[in-house]
Order: C-alpha cells, then structure tokens, then sequence
C-alpha cells in the first residue's frame, strides 16, 4: 500500500498550528474587529456547509437516510440538549432504518 | 466520560473508512494518532479517493482548521495564566468536539479538567480507529453504514444548541450550506476548493451584512 506519511505530517502541522498559535500570540494582543468577526462567523458556516457536504457526498441509496439522522440529531439536540444523546439517537435510528428498509 | 460514546463509533468509521479507501492500518493509526481532527481525517480520505495531490490536500485541512484559530482564541482567554509546556498539550487536543463541551462548561476552566476531557477524547479517538480498521468489515454493512452518520450528526448537535443562543447562526450556516450545495452542484469548483471557498464567503457575508454583533464573540 502507498505510505501517506508526507500527507500524515503535513497535516499535523496546518491541523496543529491553528490551534496553538493563538495560544501563543493572542494572549493580550487584540485581533483587529473586522478579522475577529470573520473567525467568529466561521465555526457556524464551517458546520453548515460540512452537514450539507455530507448529505450531498452520502453513498447512493443513503441519502435518506443521511437527511433522516441528521433531522434526528437536530431534533433530539433541540429538544434535550447533549452531543452524545443526539449522536447515538442518529446512529441508532439510521441503523433501524437501514435494517428495516435497507 | 460521555464524550467517549460520542467519539469512538465515528473513530470506527474512520478506521473502517480508511481501510476501504485502501490506507494501511498504521497510517490509519499515525493519522488519528498524529493529527487528531475528525473532519479533516474524513475530508483527507475523500480527497485521497478523489485522487487529489497531497499539497491540495494540506492546503484544504489548513483552511478547514482555521476555525480552530477562533475556538482556541476563545478558549484562551478563559484559562489561567499556564506553563508553556501545558499549553501544547492543550492546543494539539482542541477538536470541535473539545472545545463544544469544554467552552458550553458554565464554572471556570481548569487545566486537569481540560487535558482530562482531551486525554480521552484522544484515547477514544486513537483506540476507536484501530478498532474500526481492525474488525470494521466484519461488522454487518448497515451498522458500517449507520456508523458513518455519527459525524453528521454530532456536527448537527454542536450547530443546534447555538442556533437556539441567536438566529444569526442559523442565517451563517444556511448561507454557507446553500453556497456550498450551488458550488459543489454546478461543479464549479475541485473537490474540496468548495468547502472552503463556501466557508469564506458565507463568513465574509456576516461581517458585511451582519450589523456589529450584540455581544462581541463569546466570553
């Protein structure tokens, strides 16, 4: 099999440094407003695009079924709150889903 | 822990996805072990499918880890003064997931309940691939597939809690979605430019549309 080390490595390293240079640098130094605002905005559009991403890359035949988990999660996080409840509701509903019509 | 429950079934995915996508079981191993990001991971064995060249590859998980720079920034300025040596720990084991609960903590952050809640999310994460690289395809091809959701869902489960704390979030995730969905839809773009170019324009959109927010970022 082909080695992903070089792959591996380089990813550590742009996967690493986002989340220490802060760490070192934002200490007392403000961002700048406008750039501020911009990372604060980029945890909600990363997710939503990510959720969509995932819907529209399922394997075929699971597209229903990827809609269907990701309605559960967000119905069960809405209501009671909690990751992991929500998490394994979605894995255990589309595991229903999959056996029953599958 | 609970976050265990939340993280080992996707690191089984992982594994097993990694085996299909035909990576060795130690790479598989060295990427939870070394990188430790769910999403980029995913996003990595998409893009080794899809072919892509490694150099791509690292400039789409840097662009999609950028929105650690902010998670981190917020986190910082919640602890105390800390040892530098602490402090890498604690950046290498900022995660979406981490910093979700970490940062939805209402009392004050400590260093031990930190590392203690990223100590197992690694441990999950790392155990939870080989474990999926290693008995992955024997399980039955629904719980395979029902597997692959947890990541989905747990990104929907972190989304939720702060679209009900202000509308705007729905607004941001809904322009990025939209733009990614039209992007990805018309082929605009190679695989994996998409993501990100939808994250940035739908986070340039807020700070131009958006009036100056109520409450500067987060605490």
């Amino acid at each position: 099999m082909k080695s992903y080390l070089p792959l591996i490595l380089g990813m550590m390293l742009v996967t690493f440094l986002p989340r220490l240079i802060p760490f070192i640098i934002l200490s007392d130094r403000p961002l700048p407003p406008l750039l501020r605002r911009f990372l604060t905005y980029i945890p909600y559009t990363a997710l939503g695009a990510l959720i969509v991403r995932g819907i529209m890359q399922a394997p075929s035949g699971f597209e229903a079924a990827t809609i269907t988990g990701v309605c559960v999660a967000a119905v069960c996080s809405w209501l009671k709150g909690g990751m992991v409840l929500s998490v394994l509701a979605a894995i255990m509903f589309v595991f229903f889903i999959l056996t029953v019509f599958g | 822990m609970p976050i265990v429950v939340g993280y080992f079934p996707v690191a089984m995915a992982f594994g097993i996805l990694s085996k299909t996508v035909g990576v060795s079981l130690q790479d598989s191993f060295l990427f939870s072990l070394l990188v430790f990001a769910g999403a980029s991971q995913f996003m990595a064995l998409d893009l080794i499918r899809a072919g892509m060249m490694t150099g791509s590859i690292i400039l789409a998980t840097f662009l999609l880890n950028l929105r650690h720079l902010m998670m981190s920034a917020s986190l910082v300025v919640r602890l105390p003064q800390i040892r530098k040596r602490w402090l890498f720990l604690i950046a290498f084991g900022i995660t979406d997931e981490t910093f979700a609960i970490a940062s939805l903590k209402d009392s004050s952050l400590g260093i031990s309940y930190l590392l203690s809640l990223q100590g197992i999310s690694y441990a999950s994460w790392v155990s939870g691939t080989v474990a999926g690289y290693l008995v992955g395809t024997v399980l039955p091809d629904a719980v395979q597939n029902s597997l692959g959701i947890g990541l989905y869902a747990m990104f929907t489960a972190i989304l939720v809690p702060e679209i009900q704390k202000s509308v705007r979030v729905l607004l941001l995730a809904v322009i990025s979605g939209m733009t990614y969905m039209l992007i990805s839809f018309f082929d605009l773009l190679p695989s994996g430019w998409s993501l990100i170019v939808a994250i940035v324009m739908a986070s340039a959109a807020g700070v131009l549309f958006f009036p100056d927010p109520v409450r500067e970022g987060t605490k």
